[in-house]
């Protein structure tokens, strides 16, 4: 078999390479297939590329710190350049840690860098995460990539803390050691817990090697994995797309991967290097020579975590003193409930969300348009009541500060934060769902009766009424874009029929009530004006003489 | 809203059609713009960019690579012309080394953006999508397939090699596990190891410990301890640098009057008004370090638990569930406080086995 020869005029220095390539892999099918893969375009799609090119450079400067860490907590005398701690004894890890920053060139650099990175993968994680299910983004086929997401974001707090014990500075030690705390408050296994992970009693001699291998081995393994398979599905899946003029849920609109998309993409990790570079060289974080080497007898005040650790900072502080002893064993409540309880409802919470959504809904249909935020005002609110949640618990992990900065008293801040914690969300939810439902009727007015012109046209009888125009075109098609919310048909049974199966009994009962509380179409767009297109405008002047006499609107 | 739609005659460029929160003119230009075919290509969706403006891209994405090409060399530059021996020049060559490199991503990732924008076309193609799964015949193909396969296998109709391929595997999936054990230590009496701290040892000579400062080793001579109001941080005289012992065995001694001292606490265990109590906080164990000497508060200032310290360390605020446990203390024939004895409870945050150990003092008649 001869190979097959370069069909067009490709230049031979790529076509040789290419051809070789070609014979022996088959490349060429695939490459027709995606080298015009479109793209949609909207400026939230980027956040989760913020996430994907941090990661990048984690492993890059990881990898560079990995070269000059010690990963020991052998005792050792300091004796390098930092004055401040000269031959004071401490970890040979916070020694090397001490080192990289004073003694090997870019060493401050690409720690600082590293730090940077690891505070913005979880951010770039946190909004992307956010925005993919305010636009209900993770809906049938997306649910998979959903849960991949979840557990990414997961596995990145959990890289995060082991990341930032490896140090071993008086801060990183009161992390662990707060680490400790709540391991060995487990029931049952917590002692065993304990005991396995710090090789014997805390602190032990052991945990920072292992520490280690979980932190640039294992778990940067899973999520490597885990974003190639979340890489992999979105191209399989091709991205969603906003709704808007000639898009479809069975076309996608936008960019071609080959060449604009691959450019803006290669710009875009430039960017978020950059700026990582940037708050490297001139944002110190972490300045672990000041906080000195980690002792167990030792504290300093204002320690804080990571603010991706906050929330559970939070939940422990806000917590009342509550303990159980029965039968020769305890349960400490006050540890338990803050380290379990709100990380399980928020990761759980997300997880689930896809499957409880669709079972409320009834909805297995395939969804590529992507929901606007308002027309789903009971996701939307559901989000929004997680975030007051989720919020509240941050900054109340930062409550010494608050109370210190504005002269509260610091009991109060707890008093208070124990109160909000149930109500906010509550309030949250009232408000972000009446929110919804009225920039939904803003939408309904854009489309029933136009855009406000700012004319205002005095007309023959005298009166003054204001111009309004049809919206431009891209905006209407955004805004038709909306789609129903649909209920399981047979839930708006009356009351005394019978309802269909599924939908009886207690669980079915409530899955009817749900669907016709979450379902439905709150405000039609054509909300009562439907025979007031801008059409027969002619015959509305006549009814609105008659009829509005108010100008103000 | 009025229903003022009135049909009037208006100048197009007089009349807003944006409303706040729609998407920008910017991304609607692409939808509906003009074909531009300066290259001579005519494809449906792309937008060829005029040459003047791609002329003017050019120059600007040129630009912004030389100066990526010139940080660059700065960098390597800064890299050879700063060492780095100290806070101060690491410092210095932090600011080159990051400087030239910011610059060079930052002006890379601009020429970029400048070559899209500018240069290539405007791009609105349209691709199709089609469902997810495999049309029914390829389903059915794969089942059938499939259950050929187990058939010719024969794992279907040979119970033997199925059961034996299934018990073989249990125990190689848990040797991986096994081999965790020794990540542990070797004795299995962990709550044990948690009841007790180093003050319960005698020294070698058979003596009762000594309360030595934390950071300097100093003894502490009960008479020179005498305003009322000092605070001391302390550490077990031989286990100064033992991290270990430390985790459970700080303390933190307090010197009252008399007669400020209050009922939780067991004045047996005091001398001379000091008090020594563990300084590992009963909630998860951060170092509760903080003392506000008017209202003898101890604070822990990882979850803010505090203690009334002339009160038995009693929890008046906070997540802490249970008092900070006090130390016998007493002084020696030369007059340094030493512990008389261990800690009646186990110190720190609470585990499983733990108990209510206080009440199984005080069933005994002791103090907790």
């Amino acid at each position: 078999m001869s190979s097959v020869g370069p069909a067009s005029n490709v230049p031979k220095p790529i076509a040789g390479p290419s051809s070789y390539l070609d014979d022996r892999l088959g490349a060429g099918n695939f490459l027709k297939r995606n080298l015009r893969k479109v793209f949609p375009d909207h400026w939230s799609f980027l956040l989760g590329e913020i996430a994907l090119y941090s990661f990048i450079v984690l492993l890059l400067t990881g990898t560079f710190l990995t070269f000059f860490f010690k990963p020991s907590m052998e005792h050792v005398i300091y004796n390098g350049s930092y004055d401040g701690l000269k031959g004071v004894g401490m970890s040979a890890a916070y020694a090397s840690t001490l080192e990289i920053s004073f003694d090997v060139r870019g060493g401050l650099l690409m720690r600082q860098m590293h730090h940077w990175a690891a505070l913005l993968f979880v951010a770039g994680m946190m909004v992307h995460a956010l925005r993919v299910f305010f636009t209900g983004a993770y809906r049938k086929p997306r649910e998979l990539n959903w849960l991949i997401g979840v557990l990414m974001l997961t596995l990145a707090l959990l890289e995060g803390l082991t990341g930032y014990s490896l140090p071993d500075d008086l801060l990183s030690g009161a992390g662990l050691r707060i680490t400790e705390g709540v391991a060995i408050s487990l029931p049952l296994i917590g002692t065993w817990l304990t005991f396995f992970l710090f090789g014997g009693e805390y602190p032990g001699e052991d945990v920072i090697s292992r520490f280690y291998s979980l932190h640039i081995l294992l778990i940067p393994g899973i999520l490597l994995a885990l974003i190639s398979a979340h890489m992999i599905l979105m191209w399989v899946q091709k991205h969603t797309q906003m709704p808007g003029k000639g898009r479809t849920n069975t076309n996608v609109v936008g960019a071609p991967f080959y060449p604009a998309f691959m450019a803006k993409a290669g710009a875009y990790f430039m960017f978020t290097f950059g700026v990582i570079a940037l708050l490297g060289t001139f944002g110190q974080i972490n300045p672990i020579w000041l906080f000195g080497p980690y002792t167990p007898a030792d504290i300093s005040a204002g320690s804080q975590p990571d603010y991706y650790m906050g929330f559970l900072e939070g939940a422990l502080r806000m917590m009342p003193a509550w303990e159980i002893n029965i039968w020769g064993f305890t349960l400490p409540l006050s540890v338990l409930i803050p380290a379990l309880v709100p990380m399980g409802i928020i990761m759980t919470g997300l997880a689930l969300y896809p499957f409880v959504e669709q079972w409320v809904t009834g909805d297995r249909r395939e969804h590529h348009v992507a929901d606007r935020p308002r027309n789903n005002p009971h996701r939307t609110a559901i989000g929004i009541s997680a975030i007051t949640f989720y919020g509240l618990l941050w900054i109340l992990g930062a409550n010494d500060e608050i109370s210190w900065t504005f002269q509260i008293s610091l009991n109060w801040t707890t008093y208070i934060g124990r109160v909000l914690i149930f109500v906010a969300p509550v309030v949250a939810y009232i408000v972000t769902y009446r929110v919804c439902l009225g920039l939904q009727r803003s939408d309904a007015a854009v489309i029933g009766h136009g855009v406000e012109s700012g004319v205002i046209k005095r007309l023959p009888h005298g009166e003054y009424i204001e111009v309004h125009v049809p919206p431009a075109e891209d905006i209407e098609a955004h805004i038709r874009g909306k789609e129903p919310i649909p209920v399981i048909p047979g839930a708006d049974t009356e009351p005394g029929g019978i309802p269909p199966k599924g939908l009886r009994g207690p669980i079915g009962r409530l899955k009817a009530k749900l669907s016709k509380a979450y379902g439905g179409e709150k405000i039609p767009l054509d909300d009562g004006h439907g025979g007031h297109a801008h059409g027969d405008a002619g015959e509305h002047t006549a009814v609105g003489a008659s009829e509005d006499k108010s100008l103000t609107h | 809203m009025t229903d003022n739609n009135h049909d009037i005659e208006q100048p197009d460029e007089r009349v807003p059609k944006r409303v706040v929160g729609t998407p920008s003119p910017a991304a609607s230009a692409t939808l509906l713009g003009a074909k531009e075919t300066a290259g001579g290509v005519d494809v449906p969706g792309v937008n060829l960019q005029d040459e003047k403006t791609a002329k003017k891209g050019e120059k600007i994405a040129a630009l912004c690579f030389t100066i990526t090409l010139l940080s660059g060399i700065a960098f390597i530059v800064s890299y050879v012309a700063f060492q780095v021996h100290g806070v101060e020049s690491a410092g210095i060559s932090n600011v080159a080394l990051g400087g030239s490199l910011t610059l060079a991503l930052l002006s890379l990732a601009s020429g970029l953006v400048v070559w899209v924008r500018m240069i290539m076309p405007k791009y609105t193609l349209v691709q199709e999508r089609h469902l997810m799964a495999s049309d029914g015949g390829t389903r059915s193909y794969v089942g059938e397939t499939f259950l050929q396969g187990a058939a010719e296998s024969g794992i279907t109709k040979r119970p033997l090699l199925r059961r034996t391929l299934l018990a073989a595997a249990a125990p190689l999936g848990l040797a991986p596990l096994v081999l965790l054990r020794d990540l542990g230590p070797s004795y299995a009496d962990f709550p044990e190891k948690l009841r007790h701290t180093v003050w319960g040892e005698k020294t070698k000579e058979g003596k009762n410990r000594r309360l030595v400062v934390e950071g300097t080793g100093a003894p502490i001579r009960a008479a020179d301890f005498n305003s009322p109001g000092g605070i001391l941080s302390v550490v077990p005289e031989g286990y100064e640098h033992d991290l270990n012992a430390l985790a459970k065995a700080v303390l933190i001694l307090i010197k009252f009057r008399p007669e400020e001292l209050k009922s939780g606490t067991n004045l047996n265990w005091t001398h001379d008004g000091i008090v020594a109590y563990s300084k590992i906080c009963t909630h998860v164990g951060c170092p509760a370090a903080l003392y506000e000497q008017t209202t003898h508060h101890i604070l822990c200032p990882c979850h803010q638990s505090t203690f009334d310290a002339a009160d038995g360390a009693k929890v008046v605020f906070g997540p802490a569930a249970r008092p900070l446990p006090q130390l016998p203390i007493a002084v020696d024939n030369e007059g340094y406080l030493v512990a008389t004895g261990d800690f009646a409870v186990p110190v720190g945050p609470s585990f499983w086995e733990r108990g209510d150990a206080e009440a199984e003092v005080r069933e005994k008649g002791g103090h907790a």
